[in-house]
């Protein structure tokens, strides 16, 4: 009988714990989540308010009504459609280059042990990017092209190659060699079994890849501010010009702020598991 | 196997390493216009005195006495520490326990964790508009959050005393993700041996943390502590946007000082030297946070 109620005791105790370690870890995730979770909804709220109530004090927090004011209004009086084609032009064309010269690269530092290359691409990495952007300005001067989508293109090629050799590299050496090695006893030459096994084999790397260093090359301030004409303005630039010249104009601001980092958002759903890849090494930022 | 390699490719004439020269040639040439020339072109310039639109000239190392006693750019390397110190320490601490929680089972978690990271992946530029509209002192959300839990208004990055920590904040809040992932990636890694034999001998959840998950977690925690280091102090976007270094000069990194130097001033030679200091400290931190890492190894 004694025994009976111990157990008792002892299962509602059990049972109690892992209620409260559950309820613990309930908080312990609206803790952890809030603030991001906060931020982007504030984005969200004050994008679709109209002007009285993004000013008010106490701060309106549900737009009432939801109004798609602002997103027309930059669209409408600001030239976004035009920075929105120049971000896609300079990031597409950054990541497409990058693809071409940095997925054999990545192969052959694989396959080749070639170390040196892959250290050149750590400090690279470490490097400050306006180390970059002195140089490179005084070139594009030189060339007579400041300015253009092309200079802007060339030096968003600092972020995108040493992005996509960095998570290659790391697809190629996690690739088993055994396929490639059979092609080349059966005859293929080394190019042969890069494009037809190998390349076919890392689509998913690729596809990582070329993802990475589209986000870090459309998140991308720093070239831009610098080297973007009036007219060559990417999306980053052009919505801390719209803050600079509307002090308080905030929902046209928190729409374009939130048109520029949409796409960043949703391409992050396809590579949430190889991020760590891809940020650990690969990418100059700052 | 690898001797049938060996062989065939004797055989056919190329060596095994030579021929992988040619996958890495194209990526050589454009790293050597794109990144190798400007490293050289900036050294040379940090020996220059140079204005864009005047005539370069030799100087030696002038550039670099000059720097040593700039007042101005000697006080943003404590700053810039600081800022660092800040970006890093908290993020640590932060992502540690987000990656314990992370590695949790509960619903819905894959839509948490993605909510969870996309501050790192998102446009900073983004991101530091909002949050210059969160941080204004009159109309600014944080500051009526402040008041509901009857804290008093802050001025964030309107006063100097309080602007590297707002800044800092935001860094936190944006890169903390980065190193819950990495730390999650350790957890994941971990065996399950000596959870099993410390639960039959009674261990407390505290005393399995420290005494078997932290100190297999610590290289991963030592990546995350190297890359945060080396980030945090290259932080550009954030500062330029939210404070341009104001007010004064209370949130003038290093980073901040060489874009003014190089892009409002023109001055290229300084800069250049400016640039070259800059990354002298990033790799001697890197190299002692290395140097860190294999100590901690040892010990194990």
């Amino acid at each position: 009988m004694e025994s009976v109620t111990q157990t008792r005791k002892s299962e509602f105790s059990y049972r109690l714990k892992k209620l409260l370690s559950r309820l613990a870890l309930f908080f312990s995730v609206i803790v952890v989540v809030s603030p991001a979770l906060f931020v982007f909804l504030w984005m969200l709220s004050l994008s679709l308010k109209n002007e009285v109530d993004n000013i008010a004090y106490p701060p309106v927090f549900i737009p009432n009504p939801p109004t798609l004011d602002n997103y027309l209004k930059i669209f409408r009086e600001s030239n976004y459609v035009l920075y929105t084609y120049n971000s896609v032009i300079v990031s597409g064309a950054a990541t497409l280059i990058a693809l071409l010269v940095g997925v054999p690269a990545g192969y052959g530092i694989a396959k080749g042990k070639a170390h040196g290359l892959g250290m050149l691409i750590m400090i690279a990495r470490i490097t400050p990017g306006l180390a970059y952007l002195i140089p490179l300005f005084n070139l594009f001067r030189f060339f007579g092209i400041s300015g253009s989508l092309l200079a802007l293109t060339i030096s968003h090629l600092v972020l995108t190659i040493p992005m996509v050799v960095w998570v290659m590299i790391s697809f190629f050496e996690d690739m088993h060699p055994e396929l490639e090695e059979s092609a080349l006893v059966d005859g293929c030459n080394p190019w042969q079994s890069f494009y037809k096994i190998a390349v076919p084999l890392a689509r998913p790397g690729i596809a990582v890849a070329a993802i990475l260093a589209f986000i870090q090359s459309w998140n991308n301030f720093l070239f831009g501010v610098v080297l973007a004409g009036r007219e060559t303005r990417t999306l980053p630039i052009a919505v801390f010009n719209a803050m600079t010249f509307e002090q308080l104009s905030w929902g046209p601001v928190a729409a374009a702020a939130l048109v520029v980092t949409l796409p960043t958002l949703l391409l992050t759903i396809f590579v949430q598991r190889d991020i760590v890849t891809g940020l650990t090494a690969g990418g100059v930022k700052g | 196997m690898a001797l049938a390699n060996r062989v065939m490719s004797r055989k056919k004439g190329y060596s095994r390493q030579g021929v992988y020269v040619w996958f890495m040639a194209p990526a050589i040439v454009v790293i050597l216009a794109v990144i190798i020339f400007p490293w050289i072109f900036t050294l040379w310039m940090s020996l220059n005195d140079w204005r864009i639109g005047m005539q370069s000239e030799f100087v030696g190392l002038d550039n670099f006495r000059a720097l040593a006693t700039s007042s101005r750019f000697l006080s943003t390397i404590p700053r810039t520490l600081y800022f660092t110190f800040l970006s890093v320490f908290l993020p640590v601490i932060l992502g540690l326990f987000a990656a314990e929680v992370f590695h949790q089972k509960f619903p819905l978690r894959g839509l948490l964790r993605g909510i969870y990271i996309a501050p790192m992946m998102a446009t900073p530029v983004a991101i530091a508009l909002v949050f210059t509209m969160m941080f204004h002192p009159q109309l600014g959300v944080l500051n009526y959050l402040l008041t509901l839990v009857g804290i008093p208004k802050q001025l964030w990055v309107y006063s100097a005393d309080t602007v590297i920590p707002t800044l800092a904040f935001v860094e936190v809040w944006q890169w903390t993700p980065l190193v819950m992932l990495i730390v999650l990636g350790g957890l994941a890694s971990l065996p399950s041996e000596p959870y099993e034999s410390a639960m039959i001998d009674g261990a407390s959840q505290w005393q399995m943390f420290r005494y078997i998950t932290f100190p297999l977690i610590l290289p991963f925690l030592m990546i995350a502590v190297i890359l945060r280091t080396i980030d945090a102090l290259k932080s550009f976007d954030i500062i330029y946007v939210i404070s341009q270094g104001g007010p004064g000069t209370a949130s003038e990194t290093i980073n901040l000082y060489l874009y003014l130097q190089a892009f409002a001033f023109f001055q290229v030679g300084h800069a250049s030297a400016v640039v070259v200091v800059f990354f002298v400290i990033i790799l001697a931190l890197s190299i002692i946070l290395l140097f860190a890492r294999g100590r901690l190894r040892w010990n194990r």
